[in-house]
């Protein structure tokens, strides 16, 4: 009894100014937390046919994200094949969550992760194996977000490596190239390249050549996400030694041989937890797509609001999707936050 | 030598051929949708209205260019108070952070993982829902300091000049944020504030310890050592992030479009939509985000030298 009085004492009262931030806190908990707790849980209606149950209620009502939850994760995918989103949504996330584990870091893990993308691709298009076919204008939900995420950051990334060694290159023009590139993405809003790519793309191309929409906003996601990568890569080169590009000059090693074998698989060993960290913020930012009308998670909830029979429920509808992105986005950044603890004891082993 | 040139060559020539293949297919698809190129629109009608103009007169009948200013001047407003706010909160949530009362520290730090995991779109809807379909309407306000008043019309505040008091349907005097203008701002500071806690807090956790014990060795109350000693070196390593979140924010405020605040890219994503005028449109705010993103990066990398360690290599 006595050590936990002396921890609160050390703890919460340990100056008088300790001790009034604590009883600060301690009193606004109780002025919100039983009314939260009253309205999220108590007071809460789970179960309703319609609104009218809700609107009689003082609780929240949760019961229009049981009715609406299909078309939330799955938005306008057919309603019978909703086990295809599903199992895709399931098999990207066993990706991912296979790839962070250490020991699948080796030459089988692009091999894996190509037949992955290629199931989910079945899965989703179908067409084969008597799957009905899917086109991707009705792709929505939270598979739509892990795709744009995914493959914005799979893209992005060879396209960045390319970005930020040209930063570092010693060519003039090479290097004016890159450095305008990079600072003219980071220095405009992600929307301004989203409405580029949705309005000025097709009058880039030629006449009868049409890019669907969530090609589009793909490409701009990537495009975007590349200046972002190259910053993190270059900062990972900064972080090799110099002796380590005298010594592979020094052995007379061309500059892509050095590139290869010496610097890059130690630049992008340094940069993997920032490197998580601008995906936690390409996955968030995908929701912009809203803006310009794909069907993402964001969009698929916004639009189950506009229903009239269903309307004014926006504090549960975005309590609920800002807990589905938290789910994904706090476990990247634990993980990250682990690997950037073990980052300096596995530079020193030298592995 | 010769090698490397005739790659840049080759490199300057593919996108000199990209290049002209997007220009040749725009001039022609501009053709056959008979869509005018140029900047001569600005001088156009531009026959909508605004919901906030501030500082600039502006109706349905002025030109699309004046209804660009208002937008200019609305994310400029959105920017500046928004950097000012999340500075603060930022500071108190990053020190908070590091406060020996174990319930403040950990409340900061819950604070800063819920908002940082979470997209910033998702939180300025949510806080534009709280205040358009939960605040009551303004004859049942909510007042949680006499004078300010909370309604599904925004926020109305006083100021040293006038009092805000209901009539009829509506407040009039004192001061008044709009509900978009409220949810942005909200929004934005929050989010904002989260990370740059994280900055002060890494800012002053890299002043050793020995630094502090140093300085009360030689005397310095408290006060004196977070001044003379604490501050000065935390700034230099809080500078160069505190920028980019800077710059962050002000990008981040092109989101208004989607809650309905007339920001730049708001006005003139309808501006494109009434004329047709793509290219243009995005060209001007482009060309305004990468000024403004410039102008802060000048005024930071100025400020950045002044604290500086003198005759520090930069």
């Amino acid at each position: 009894m006595s050590r936990i009085a002396h921890w609160i004492r050390a703890n919460l009262f340990s100056s008088w100014p300790s001790a009034l931030a604590t009883l600060a806190v301690l009193w606004l908990a109780w002025q919100l937390v039983p009314p939260f707790v009253d309205w999220a849980l108590i007071s809460a209606v789970w179960r309703a046919p319609d609104a009218r149950a809700c609107r009689e209620a003082h609780g929240a009502c949760w019961a229009f994200i049981g009715e609406k939850h299909r078309f939330i994760l799955f938005g306008t995918y057919p309603f019978e094949q909703h086990w295809r989103p599903a199992l895709a949504t399931a098999l990207l996330i066993f990706l991912w969550g296979y790839s962070s584990l250490k020991r699948s870091w080796n030459w089988w893990l692009p091999g894996i992760w190509a037949a992955g993308l290629a199931l989910i691709a079945v899965l989703m298009w179908g067409g084969v194996f008597g799957l009905a076919y899917v086109e991707n204008e009705r792709w929505g939900g939270l598979i739509l977000t892990l795709i744009l995420a995914t493959f914005g950051i799979a893209l992005a990334f060879p396209l960045s490596i390319l970005l930020a060694l040209g930063r570092r290159s010693e060519l003039p023009v090479v290097r004016a190239a890159s450095i305008a590139y990079i600072e003219l993405i980071r220095g405009v809003p992600l929307i301004s390249v989203l409405f580029m790519a949705s309005v000025m793309l097709p009058l880039f191309l030629p006449a009868g050549v049409t890019i669907d929409k969530l090609l589009r906003a793909q490409l701009a996601l990537i495009l975007f996400a590349a200046a972002y990568l190259a910053e993190v890569v270059r900062g990972g080169l900064q972080a090799i030694p110099h002796h380590q590009y005298e010594a592979a000059e020094a052995l007379g090693l061309s500059y892509w041989t050095r590139t290869l074998h010496v610097i890059l698989p130690q630049a992008l060993r340094f940069s993997i937890p920032p490197l998580v960290n601008t995906f936690i913020g390409l996955f968030k930012d995908t929701s912009l797509v809203l803006i310009i009308g794909l069907f993402d998670l964001l969009t698929t909830v916004k639009v189950s609001l506009q229903e009239p029979a269903w309307s004014g429920l926006g504090v549960e509808a975005y309590l609920f999707v800002s807990a589905v992105y938290f789910a994904f986005c706090y476990a990247m950044s634990r993980y990250s936050q682990g690997l950037e603890h073990d980052a300096p004891a596995r530079a020193l082993k030298g592995s | 030598m010769k090698r490397d040139w005739l790659y840049q060559a080759g490199l300057l020539a593919a996108a000199g051929l990209v290049l002209w293949f997007f220009v040749s297919n725009t001039i022609h698809n501009l053709e056959t949708r008979r869509i005018a190129s140029g900047f001569g629109f600005l001088w156009r009608e531009a026959g909508f209205e605004i919901g906030e103009t501030g500082a600039i007169a502006y109706g349905a009948a002025d030109s699309y260019l004046r209804a660009l200013g208002v937008g200019l001047w609305n994310t400029l407003r959105i920017a500046t108070i928004g950097v000012v706010f999340a500075t603060l909160l930022g500071t108190v949530i990053g020190l908070a952070r590091l406060s020996p009362n174990w319930l403040l520290a950990k409340l900061a730090a819950a604070y800063v993982e819920v908002i940082r995991n979470v997209p910033l779109l998702v939180q300025l809807f949510f806080w534009y829902a709280i205040i358009s379909e939960n605040l009551p309407g303004p004859r049942d306000a909510l007042q949680p300091l006499p004078g300010i008043f909370l309604s599904n019309r925004g926020i109305v505040f006083p100021t040293p000049w006038s009092t805000p008091e209901l009539s009829g349907f509506n407040f009039i005097g004192g001061a008044s944020l709009s509900p978009e203008f409220a949810a942005l701002l909200v929004g934005l500071v929050t989010y904002t504030a989260a990370f740059i806690g994280e900055i002060v807090r890494a800012g002053v956790l890299s002043v050793g310890r020995g630094q502090v014990d140093a300085a009360y060795s030689i005397g310095l109350a408290r006060r004196g050592a977070l001044r003379f000693v604490v501050l000065p070196q935390a700034l230099r390593l809080i500078v160069p992030p505190l920028t980019s979140q800077y710059l962050n924010l002000a990008k981040n405020s092109s989101l208004a479009v989607a809650i309905g605040y007339p920001d730049l890219v708001s006005i003139a994503n309808t501006t494109m939509n009434q004329t047709g005028q793509a290219i243009e449109g995005i060209a001007i705010i482009m060309a305004v985000y990468l000024t403004i993103s410039l102008s802060i990066s000048a005024f930071m990398n100025w400020y950045n030298r002044r604290v500086a360690l003198k005759g520090a290599r930069q």
